[in-house]
């Protein structure tokens, strides 16, 4: 089993060990809990190194392909007219989603360990967490259409029980019911979708499909159900009510990888976008619906929050619309698609700027959701009015919050100002009015995070918070990774935009390469 | 014309199910209507698999002649077994909304601490 091996087969081990694992959760809790708890981390940790070392041969030596049941590389059949194969596709931008996937399941396990204790049933809790994981990793990996929505399903059916989790709380089941509504309807346009597309090109692979894509009619209704499909998912302005019900009622770990798995949806959403479609469709109209979709999201996103009560809501507020960001940046590049001059100029800087925006918006969010749960671990409510002078005796929450909160906003040093600039310095080229709508809500997040922090931390200790300490320290970890990775990723941007975002960037981008790897010359 | 009829079923079944999804109060008739969409999705996969004149893909010796590719039907059940769970797990959350709030009716429901 030499390294060689372990890379080749690296795309199914990184499916396989997290499902293999989940199912063995309930017999490994006969053994005691310390033993489950350690059985879940080595799990985790095993899946960051794996995807650490796929990606880094990926961002070398270019993308990998897995074929199920055939020779490395025989990705056609012999003998076939079609191709019918399972396939894997691990190019650039899926080893950069894998990468956020991976690191905040690591976090989000090294948290839950204390922080999950008092809870009951937790052998099921950690099996739903990693079939979450398989769900977030097949989504990445897949080059089949119908795999993604069969990964998509196994994604929200344990997320759901997941948001669940806490059933005794009194909106938790109203919460759950909403998700999985909004998924499961998802999901059929998805299928939908796919069955419009089989059955003119006899095709489930995202290859094939994209090298034959003529964008007639019934393509066109498949691109409206897909990109409908993927933008409710991810929680984009029509369909924003989901989140701040489900991410408020789901444990703070958990709503980390939900923030996680609406990026995943987007990654999908790119995909079909640039890969299934690209240059075949028609670039500015749906340069411009992605446009139009993150503008509303932004705004309608900030404004809800200022006036939110419940700190876990106000916080799923924002990550609405920072999820606005994403879409502004990559629409813009993508209405810029079909005119290379322009694309060259500021066009493929704009994608850049939102790729980098989606890991960034990973790791703040995620450090945010810590800390309101550390909060709501010491204090037991969600509730900012009865909350006040916390910085005295949690210092180290205070101050990631505080981190969480400027990077959130686009302050700098941190990573969300590195990213957020490269968004508003291309956008702004593109229309300027864009721009500055985009920087007003900026502005209006960090009114919102003040007015959560000043109310949380500041402000003189109450006599009810005398006995409140200092969060455990598997919690403290769990905030510190994310805090210094925040802090890192600011001071050195263009060490990551180099490195990590633009080999994404130039995958995402580079449509025939993928259709070349995938089914040849 | 007579080869349509399947495709305007399917445009009817998920029509009725996002009416259903959309305008009923009840939460058990908004699962309804989701599991109605379901099925049009099923019925769609399952009309795009057939050719007329050629055979199932379900003899051991088989007739000579052409035979169906059996991928539209592979998906068809992989999508009834998740469509099942997904059902299940609607109902649970249902039953539990239910005890929680004493309602099912969306406009109606009450916290119970």
């Amino acid at each position: 089993m030499s390294i060689d091996w372990l890379l080749i087969h690296s795309p199914a081990l990184i499916i396989a060990i997290p499902l293999f694992a989940a199912f063995t959760m309930p017999l490994i809790k006969k053994l005691g809990n310390k033993t489950r708890n350690g059985v879940a981390f080595a799990t985790v940790l095993l899946i960051e190194i794996l995807v650490i070392m796929l990606a880094k041969d990926v961002f070398a030596s270019g993308a990998r392909s897995y074929v199920f049941g055939a020779e490395p590389g025989l990705t056609l059949p012999s003998g076939y007219i079609v191709p019918i194969r399972i396939l894997f596709h691990v190019d650039g931008m899926s080893a950069f989603m894998a990468i956020i996937s991976a690191t905040i399941a690591l976090v989000a396990v090294i948290y839950s360990l204390k922080f999950m204790e008092k809870e009951t049933a937790l052998d099921r809790y950690y099996l739903l967490l990693l079939l979450m994981m398989v769900g977030m990793f097949g989504m990445e990996f897949t080059a089949d259409l119908f795999n993604m929505f069969v990964f998509l399903e196994v994604l929200s059916i344990a997320s759901c029980g997941l948001v669940a989790y806490r059933i005794h709380l009194a909106d938790a089941p109203e919460g759950a019911l909403k998700f999985m509504v909004i998924s499961s309807i998802g999901a059929l346009m998805v299928l939908l979708a796919t069955g419009f597309l089989y059955g003119q090109y006899d095709a489930l692979n995202i290859a094939q499909l994209a090298k034959e894509l003529q964008f007639n009619f019934i393509d066109k209704i498949a691109l409206v159900l897909l990109l409908g499909a993927f933008a409710m998912k991810c929680g984009s302005f029509p369909m924003h009510q989901w989140v701040p019900d489900t991410y408020s009622v789901a444990p703070a770990p958990i709503s980390i990888l939900l923030v996680v798995s609406t990026q995943v949806s987007l990654y999908a959403l790119f995909r079909v976008v640039f890969t299934l479609y690209g240059i075949s469709s028609n670039v500015v109209v749906v340069g411009w619906y992605l446009i139009v979709l993150g503008l509303s999201t932004l705004f309608i996103g900030v404004t809800m929050a200022i006036p939110q009560k419940d700190i876990k809501r106000l916080i799923s507020y924002l990550g609405v619309s920072q999820i606005g960001y994403m879409l502004i940046a990559v629409g813009v590049g993508f209405s810029l698609f079909a005119n290379p001059v322009e694309f060259e100029i500021y066009g493929f800087r704009a994608i850049e700027g939102g790729i980098f925006q989606l890991i960034n918006d990973s790791m703040y969010m995620g450090l945010l959701f810590l800390v309101s749960g550390a909060l709501y671990y010491r204090i037991g409510t969600r509730n900012l009015d009865s909350m006040g002078g916390l910085a005295r005796p949690m210092k180290v929450t205070s101050i990631c919050f505080l981190i969480g909160s400027l990077a959130i906003a686009g302050i700098p040093p941190f990573n969300g100002f590195a990213s957020k600039f490269m968004i508003y310095e291309t956008v702004y080229r593109f229309n300027p009015i864009i721009s500055i709508v985009a920087m007003l809500v900026s502005v209006l997040t960090l009114a919102a995070m003040f007015r959560a922090f000043s109310a949380a931390f500041m402000g003189p200790s109450l006599p009810e918070f005398k006995e409140v300490r200092e969060v455990p320290k598997s919690m403290i970890l769990g905030m510190v990774i994310l805090a210094s990775i925040v802090v890192f990723f600011g001071l050195f941007p263009s060490l990551i935009v180099d490195n990590l975002v633009e080999p994404a960037v130039r995958a995402l981008i580079s449509r025939p390469s993928y259709i070349i790897s995938l089914l040849g010359g | 014309m007579i080869h349509n009829i399947p495709y305007l079923a399917v445009v009817a079944l998920v029509a009725i199910g996002f009416w259903a999804m959309i305008f009923r109060k009840n939460l058990i008739k908004v699962i309804i209507g989701i599991a109605i969409i379901e099925s049009g999705v099923n019925f769609f996969l399952v009309a795009l698999g057939y050719r007329s004149g050629a055979y199932a893909p379900i003899y051991t010796h088989a007739p000579s002649g052409q035979m169906v590719l059996p991928v539209p039907q592979a998906l068809t059940l992989t999508s009834i077994v998740i469509g099942v769970a997904v059902l299940a797990l609607m109902l649970s959350l249902a039953v539990q909304i239910y005890k929680k709030q004493g309602t099912l009716d969306t406009r109606k429901g009450v916290l119970k601490k």
